[in-house]
């Protein structure tokens, strides 16, 4: 029993429902907002430490016992990833104050943040697979409202889509879970785990995994089910584009990681061979969609595509080494893509378009804001020492160490064409003869840019101290590798 | 009547899948009402049905019914009562601003506010 | 729109109590029998909705003056409230604690704070339900 799990849930859920009494006062608002937000910091960082100390941490809400009653489970993968989760909150929500606009702000926009991010560290955190879906409901009409907020005639068009997508998937969920519960009998996920595994190599339990491949896939984005993505994250402003294309697609790829390797390692021929073939397709999918489009918002999140396909290559190759590869790479990337978009966003801020053949010359003016979006852009693909490379190198070893040498090339020549796709960006942008823009004069560029900066230094911070990291993600990988240990801390025989 | 139930389970999901189909966008959330009732019979029906007393209350009755898959059909039918809801209204505020419910006409090209 | 349905709105004024008891009722039945805080609430709201269909939505903004989001945030602060009590007493989040008193004309009774927890439900349903009603009503 540790309450330490849930503050990392609870505090930006009472800072939500504090929120809503502050409404009409904006200053309040903010206040209230970062400073919870660094609370949440705190607390992520004391949880990983106290992980990292003594194993496992579980709490069985309102006192009921595993497997009876919901357990929310820390292991350092979760832990982990919830404290990305709280930086990145910070630097998105430091954007939004001289961003996001006082129509917006007066709309519930901080509650309403603060919501999605209790539904994003529940997801993380929680180990029932019925909680799972709650909380990915909690997240998801945060992101309905976040994406709707405003009304824009784009934003309406577009989220009438997303959520369509979601609630049909939403749906498939339930049913996934019905099945699931019919076979086992139980909602624990580490119960799940043992019960599975009491039945072995059955044909209905592939069914089952493939159905939560649909599920997860959807909302993680992979091939074939990303159609939805370029549409939807293209309408919200910076900010929320942000917390999206950083957090919301993860959690997908998070919930497969978790259900692949606690859950459906019994048939990994065809379950783990499926995810594969599908990760490389994701891959070469959101390559092209990067490399073909000359919209610096598009760029971007054709290569959220491209990342969740690398990280869930290595799961699916699923060795101790891959895994520590993909947890790597999962935060680098969580981290770098909200530093991209909120760069984005502020070249958009500046020059009014997103079309690159209308911007040329930013370095000139804006030289801060060239070199991070440079370190940025090499650190996304994963150039030495920056955070990417550590991550994409073991997903690449172990690759290659199980014979999988196509997907492993795949994954390596995607790192080229990123680093294309993102120079392309600098290049055509930054360089060039500068123009003059009409966002010039108000852009408030130098507050803009601390978000985004600091998310760039935790990157290169990542990346430098990778050595000094490993001992803690290897921690987290060697719990996905070995299932007994996640089992064991849970249910406690 | 687990057959039965699977037959009107399977009508159902038929009906959403068709309305979701259509073009019009109050017949496309009707459609997703219709899925969620079908996921949350189905829920039902997966945990078993059979009678039995209400459980954990008295400790004398000859069987129990399973508690677990209605408290998780409570659980998502509040959820799927909100979302509806929410894309209810939301179909609302777009039919106001984009004059039209017909999702051919939703389609729009990027860029193009 | 304004409406004049007599006969509507005689009977609303006698069931609209009638309501609102019956939902009190289900509340407070919901511990131990079929009820509880989102039953409760949805019917309180359609008491409201019942009086909104018989007059006219200026008129029962009068009569209720509530902003229905605050009501959600008060709601969820009893719920959360509830269960951020028991780490204060170092147990897990949501645990809840009971007690049986003896009180005068109700005999024993039992007291225990998921009543508090779902007092909370109870106006978050009440808020939720009338601030979407609300949205699409006013735009008429």
């Amino acid at each position: 029993m540790n309450n330490l799990i849930i503050l990392p849930i609870l505090i930006p859920l009472i800072t939500g429902v504090i929120l809503i009494f502050f409404s009409k006062k904006i200053l309040a608002q903010r206040w209230i907002s970062a400073i919870s937000s660094i609370l949440t910091i705190i607390a992520a960082v004391l949880l990983v430490n106290h992980v990292y100390k003594n194993g496992i941490q579980t709490m069985d809400v309102s006192n009921w016992e595993a497997p009876y009653g919901i357990t929310l489970v820390s292991d350092m993968l979760s832990a982990l990833l919830v404290l990305t989760t709280s930086v990145i909150a910070l630097a998105a929500l430091f954007y939004s104050f001289k961003s996001i606009g006082i129509e917006r702000e007066k709309f519930y926009y901080y509650p309403v943040v603060n919501f999605l991010l209790v539904g994003v560290n529940g997801a993380f955190t929680t180990g029932d697979i019925f909680n799972l879906f709650v909380f990915f409901e909690v997240m998801l009409m945060s992101s309905y409202v976040l994406m709707v907020l405003g009304g824009t005639k784009i934003q309406l068009r577009e989220s009438i889509k997303y959520i369509l997508v979601n609630v049909i998937s939403s749906a498939l969920f339930v049913i996934a879970v019905a099945y699931l519960y019919s076979v086992v009998g139980t909602l624990n996920m580490a119960h799940i785990s043992v019960r599975i595994s009491e039945i072995g190599n059955a044909g209905i339990i592939t069914i089952i995994a493939v159905l939560f491949l649909i599920v997860f896939g959807l909302k993680g984005a992979i091939f074939p089910l990303y159609f939805w993505l370029p549409g939807s994250y293209y309408a919200p402003p910076a900010p929320i584009m942000a917390l999206f294309g950083a957090l919301l697609t993860k959690v997908g790829v998070y919930s497969i990681t978790r259900t692949y390797t606690l859950f459906f390692y019994h048939d990994a021929g065809y379950t783990h061979q499926l995810l594969q073939i599908l990760a490389i397709m994701t891959i070469i999918a959101g390559v092209i969609g990067a490399i073909a489009y000359l919209d610096i918002k598009k760029i971007i999140i054709y290569n959220i595509i491209v990342a969740v396909g690398v990280i869930l290559f290595g799961v699916s190759v699923l060795t101790q080494e891959s895994l520590t590869g993909s947890i790597f790479y999962l935060i680098h990337d969580m981290n770098i893509k909200a530093a991209l978009f909120l760069l984005v966003g502020i070249i958009i801020r500046i020059t009014g378009t997103s079309d690159l053949d209308k911007i040329s010359g930013l370095l000139h003016r804006y030289p801060g804001l060239g070199w991070t979006f440079f370190i940025a852009a090499l650190a996304l693909a994963g150039i030495p020492p920056l955070s990417g490379f550590a991550g994409k190198l073991m997903i690449v070893r172990a690759g290659f160490e199980v014979e999988s040498y196509v997907g492993a090339g795949i994954v390596l020549m995607s790192s080229l064409l990123v680093l294309f796709s993102v120079m392309k960006i600098f290049i055509k942008g930054f360089w060039g003869a500068p123009r003059a823009y009409k966002g010039e004069e108000d852009a408030p560029v130098k507050w803009l840019l601390f978000g985004p900066a600091l998310l760039t230094a935790f990157a290169v911070l990542y990346g430098v101290g990778t050595e000094a990291i490993y001992p803690v993600i290897s921690m987290a990988a060697e719990t996905l590798a070995n299932p007994e240990i996640y089992i064991n801390a849970v249910l406690k025989e | 009547m687990e057959i039965l139930m699977a037959i009107l389970i399977g009508i159902l999901f038929m009906t959403a899948t068709y309305l979701m189909l259509s073009k019009s966008l109050l017949r496309i959330i009707i459609g997703t009402g219709l899925l969620s009732h079908g996921a949350h019979l189905l829920l039902l029906t997966m945990g078993s049905l059979k009678r039995g007393a209400a459980p954990l209350l008295g400790e004398h009755a000859e069987a129990y019914v399973d508690p677990l898959p209605q408290a998780l059909i409570l659980t998502a039918i509040v959820i799927s009562f909100g979302v509806t809801a929410f894309f209810l209204v939301l179909a609302y505020r777009a039919y106001q601003e984009l004059g039209t419910d017909n999702m051919d006409r939703l389609r729009g090209k990027e860029g193009h506010e | 729109m304004k409406t004049n349905d007599v006969i509507l709105q005689t009977v609303t004024k006698f069931t609209l109590f009638v309501i609102i008891l019956f939902s009190i009722h289900l509340f407070f039945a919901g511990h131990y029998y079929p009820g509880g805080g989102f039953i409760g609430g949805l019917m309180t709201s359609g008491a409201i909705v019942l009086l909104l269909l018989a007059f006219d939505i200026k008129t029962v903004k009068a009569i209720l003056p509530i902003d229905y989001i605050k009501v959600i945030a008060i709601g969820l602060l009893f719920s959360i409230g509830t269960g951020a009590g028991a780490l204060i007493l170092d147990m897990p989040f949501l645990t809840h604690a009971f007690t049986y008193v003896d009180l005068p004309l109700l005999g024993k009774t039992s007291l225990h704070t998921a009543v508090l927890f779902d007092t909370g439900v109870f106006l978050v349903v009440i808020g939720v339900t009338m601030t979407i009603i609300q949205t699409i009503g006013e735009s008429e």
